[in-house]
């Protein structure tokens, strides 16, 4: 028995929601990080899926682009709380409000 | 076993490659220099990267005049006359970039080699960013050109401001790279390619009316509208620019900026230009929206870095423009891309001299407010009378360059002639007079208020800062009286014929 490729999609838009809506709600930095890496997978298993379907190796070499630059991104993202935790305790984004939007 | 595993070593034109291969091996040597370096010859640093961008502009000049042009990785990087021109900007910016920073980094108490280091890391971004003509080569750039702006934002990382502005930074650009992301995996499921050529053809046939590549195309253009804040996704913007150093705030309200536009104009003109019906309208209503709230919040900022930025926001709907309007007929998709290349050419210019005349009168007055601007023509005539020359560009007073920006934006918009085009074209001209308003009024300031603490002692401007003084103004007035220069540009530099 196979599982039809649109379940995966489904799956992954829902993975992507729970994501973007996480990162819009949630307000501990760390916790958003994690919503974005949520976002990224869900891009990765849509890629996936599709180079399935498709029988195309170009989706699946996409994965590998992404999974590097979301370390990148998570090297730097870090590295910007490194900062913010030693200048102040805890790192809620409701507290980084020193320039008002 | 390679080549058994059916693998053919891609034939690479190493001579088409040479800007991107002398800024990588640039930034290699400014890092590794950087370790071995005294703190007393970490000036050398910048002259490093100076000379290396300097011979990449050279490599990238050579190329466009032999007319050179290569087609890479099947189609997936492609050195043409778009990819040059460019090219040849975002080096030209880059090191203006360099002489705006070289006395702000050096006096300040932070680390030397890795703003070099990390400024060059952006600009390769940008550089292969103009080549990429496919959605991971595209998506590669753009973070290679992201990921070393939101540490710059962060540079003086002693500073809560700034460390906020990284912060804020970060996380909304990786939002709009995760948005864009899905938009693109969506569109490769429907066209079964990540070639922008390929994509275009399955949008123009087939798949037409395929409601996920609707919903692919609208993800990709929402994920550039966040970088280049456009309204409602602008709101990063005035907080980063503001707590950032302002050398890196020039840097991404105009390279980055850049950068993300170039990226627009080829999956727009190559990939989706058979899906105006979705995003003509968004694109019209981005434009209008970031044109009309940029110039009414800059009505009344108090603070000159926060007035750029929003300033520089209400650009970036002039330069969305032409995007609302190409989808009507085959006359206005060239004349619109013209448009939005010759406006990005010029903005360039006006708004990297705007930023640098900041730099040189804080170096003095310690200060962001407009206030502070008070009476500036009583010790420093000859920057009072730059910035005005930048402020009335960026308002399109002729015979400034700004105004032929502008020009060409009507052009284009009465060459699509429809009447949403006209609508949004009196949107534009209304602005533009809203826009008016502020830039003169920081122009009053400094030519009509007294001097706020009565000090008149002259401002000593370093001789980098005088250079890229003279860069900017040359360009702005040189296209003012020659126009006919740029605009030559911005049609040799055109993907649709």
């Amino acid at each position: 028995m196979t599982v039809p490729g649109a379940w995966f999609l489904t799956l992954a838009a829902i993975l992507f929601v729970v994501g973007a809506v996480g990162l819009l709600v949630r307000r501990n930095v760390l916790v958003m990080f994690m919503c974005v890496e949520l976002m990224l997978n869900a891009v990765n298993l849509t890629f996936v899926t599709f180079a399935r379907m498709l029988d195309d190796i170009g989706g699946q070499v996409v994965v590998f682009f992404v999974l590097v630059v979301a370390a990148a991104e998570v090297v730097v993202g870090l590295g910007i709380i490194v900062a913010i935790f030693r200048r102040r305790a805890g790192a809620t984004a409701d507290d980084i409000s020193l320039l008002r939007g | 076993m390679l080549a058994a595993a059916g693998f053919h070593v891609p034939n690479l034109d190493y001579h088409a490659l040479a800007p991107e291969i002398v800024v990588a091996a640039t930034l290699a040597v400014v890092l590794v220099a950087d370790l071995f370096l005294d703190d007393d010859n970490k000036w050398l640093l910048s002259n490093v990267s100076g000379w290396g961008l300097l011979v990449a502009l050279f490599f990238t000049i050579e190329l466009g005049a032999r007319g050179h042009t290569a087609s890479m990785v099947g189609g997936a990087y492609v050195v043409d006359d778009f990819a040059l021109v460019l090219k040849g900007l975002f080096l030209v910016v880059g090191y203006i970039v360099l002489l705006m920073s070289a006395n702000y980094v050096e006096e300040g108490d932070y680390y030397e080699g890795e703003f070099y280091f990390l400024i060059l890391c952006s600009l390769l971004g940008m550089v292969v960013m103009s080549s990429a003509r496919d959605l991971i080569t595209i998506f590669v750039a753009l973070e290679t050109l992201s990921l070393p702006a939101y540490m710059l934002a962060g540079w003086r990382k002693r500073d809560l401001r700034s460390n906020e502005a990284s912060l804020k930074y970060y996380l909304l650009g990786v939002l709009a790279s995760a948005v864009m992301l899905y938009g693109m995996s969506l569109v490769f499921g429907f066209s079964g390619s990540t070639l922008l050529v390929d994509i275009g053809k399955a949008t123009q046939g087939t798949i037409t009316h395929a409601p996920l590549v609707t919903v692919g195309i609208f993800f990709i253009a929402v994920g550039f509208a966040f970088k280049v804040s456009a309204v409602p996704f602008h709101f990063w913007a005035p907080d980063t620019y503001e707590g950032a150093p302002t050398p890196v705030t020039a840097f991404l309200s105009v390279a980055s900026k850049t950068g993300g536009f170039v990226a627009l104009l080829q999956i727009i003109y190559i990939g989706f230009i058979g899906r105006s019906d979705v995003w003509g309208p968004m694109f019209w209503a981005l434009a209008a929206l970031t044109m009309t709230v940029g110039n009414l919040i800059a009505l009344r900022q108090t603070n000159i870095v926060r007035l750029l930025a929003y300033s520089s926001i209400a650009q970036a709907g002039y330069i969305l423009v032409p995007f609302a309007v190409a989808g009507s007929n085959t006359k206005s998709i060239h004349s619109a891309f013209t448009a939005s290349v010759v406006y990005l050419l010029i903005y360039a210019a006006m708004n990297l001299g705007a930023f640098t005349v900041v730099i040189a009168v804080a170096r003095k007055t310690r200060s962001g407010d407009i206030a502070s601007f008070g009476g500036l023509y009583e010790y420093a005539p000859g920057l009072t009378v730059l910035m005005t020359v930048f402020l009335f560009s960026l308002a399109g007073i002729p015979p400034l360059a700004g105004a032929w920006a502008k020009i060409f934006v009507f052009r284009a918009v009465l060459d699509s002639g429809t009447s949403s085009a006209v609508a949004l074209g009196i949107v534009a001209a209304v602005n533009a007079v809203i826009a008016l308003f502020y830039y003169a009024s920081v122009a009053r300031v400094m030519w009509m208020s007294p001097v706020p603490d009565g000090d008149r002692t002259p401002i000593r401007i370093p001789a980098t800062l005088q250079a890229a003084l003279g860069l900017t103004v040359l360009v702005v007035v040189a296209i003012g009286i020659y126009p006919q220069l740029f605009a030559h540009l911005g049609d040799v530099a055109s993907l649709v014929r």
